[in-house]
């Protein structure tokens, strides 16, 4: 019967079945964040920071975001209204669906997510976010060596020192 | 009143243009003959000065851009790596209208508190003209 699906749908399967069996610590790594294409965010969102996948805030959180970028974390990132307008359409489409708020107002930190915190819950170096080469949990790339590319993947995850 | 009008025209007009660090420069100095009719030039030390100074805020141009503004930059805050500040080592810079307008506004904000002066945004490029 395995002789009718592709092989590599069948190593995928095992691979799977072996992580389960090791104790379920693989169980959420296959969780995918689809890279997305969209010139302003890419350009704009990525001058300070990675350009954060627009899947792991829900859209109220985004409207919230992009209705502060003046005053963004403590710093100015204000944009122009047409180019504003044109991204936040780009994060409201593609945006997650999770609740992601707190006493009704929306969460503004992708890292406050319980997504974010379970992700990185375990396996992690207790100060990690401490290390000058990541200086904080908002550096995804310090890690996700291809989070420029929307590649937050086991393959190019490196822990530096 | 007209004649306010006309230099404003005048400027974006340049600004339109520039499209090479010395245009920059240009333009700068056309900005700041009309802020201050005392205007003699930019001075490439005084903008190394500006540069690395902080003025009353926390951060200084240099604690993102680095120190040296020929090398790679690294955001204070987000640790996000910045490409070098200086044209000879980053010929992107100072080549957009758009962009240098953007990130004056929003860095002198962040640096200062307030606009920069166009002598302040002239001698920093000066100085950063002297970087190779």
């Amino acid at each position: 019967m395995v002789l009718l699906y592709p092989s590599r749908w069948w190593v995928a399967a095992l691979g799977a079945m072996l992580a389960l069996a090791a104790g379920g610590a693989f169980a959420d790594d296959d969780v995918r964040i689809r890279p997305l294409n969209h010139a302003a965010w890419q350009q704009e969102c990525s001058a300070c920071h990675v350009a954060y996948p627009p899947q792991l805030l829900p859209a109220a959180s985004w409207r919230a975001i992009m209705n502060g970028l003046d005053r963004h974390f403590g710093t100015d990132a204000a944009l122009d209204p047409q180019q504003r307008a044109d991204i936040l359409r780009f994060l409201e489409a593609n945006a997650g669906r999770g609740r992601g708020s707190t006493g009704g107002k929306p969460l503004l930190r992708i890292t406050e997510t319980r997504w974010f915190i379970h992700e990185h819950a375990e396996e992690l170096p207790a100060n990690i976010w401490s290390r000058p080469s990541v200086k904080s949990p908002a550096n995804c790339i310090a890690c996700h060596t291809a989070a420029d590319r929307g590649d937050y993947g086991e393959r190019t995850l490196r822990v530096p020192k | 009143m007209r004649l306010t009008l006309t230099a404003a025209l005048l400027a974006a007009t340049v600004g339109a243009q520039a499209e090479t660090p010395p245009d920059f420069e240009k333009l700068f100095a056309t900005q700041a003959k009309q802020e201050n009719p005392a205007f003699v030039g930019f001075s490439a030390e005084q903008g190394q000065r500006f540069y690395a100074s902080t003025h009353g805020k926390d951060w200084s141009c240099a604690s993102c851009h680095g120190r040296s503004p020929s090398a790679i930059g690294q955001h204070v805050a987000t640790g996000k790596t910045l490409a070098p500040l200086a044209p000879a080592a980053n010929p992107e810079r100072f080549t957009r209208p758009d962009k240098v307008e953007k990130w004056f506004k929003r860095n002198c904000n962040e640096v200062l508190g307030r606009p920069c002066t166009a002598q302040e945004k002239g001698d920093v490029l000066a100085y950063l003209l002297t970087v190779r």
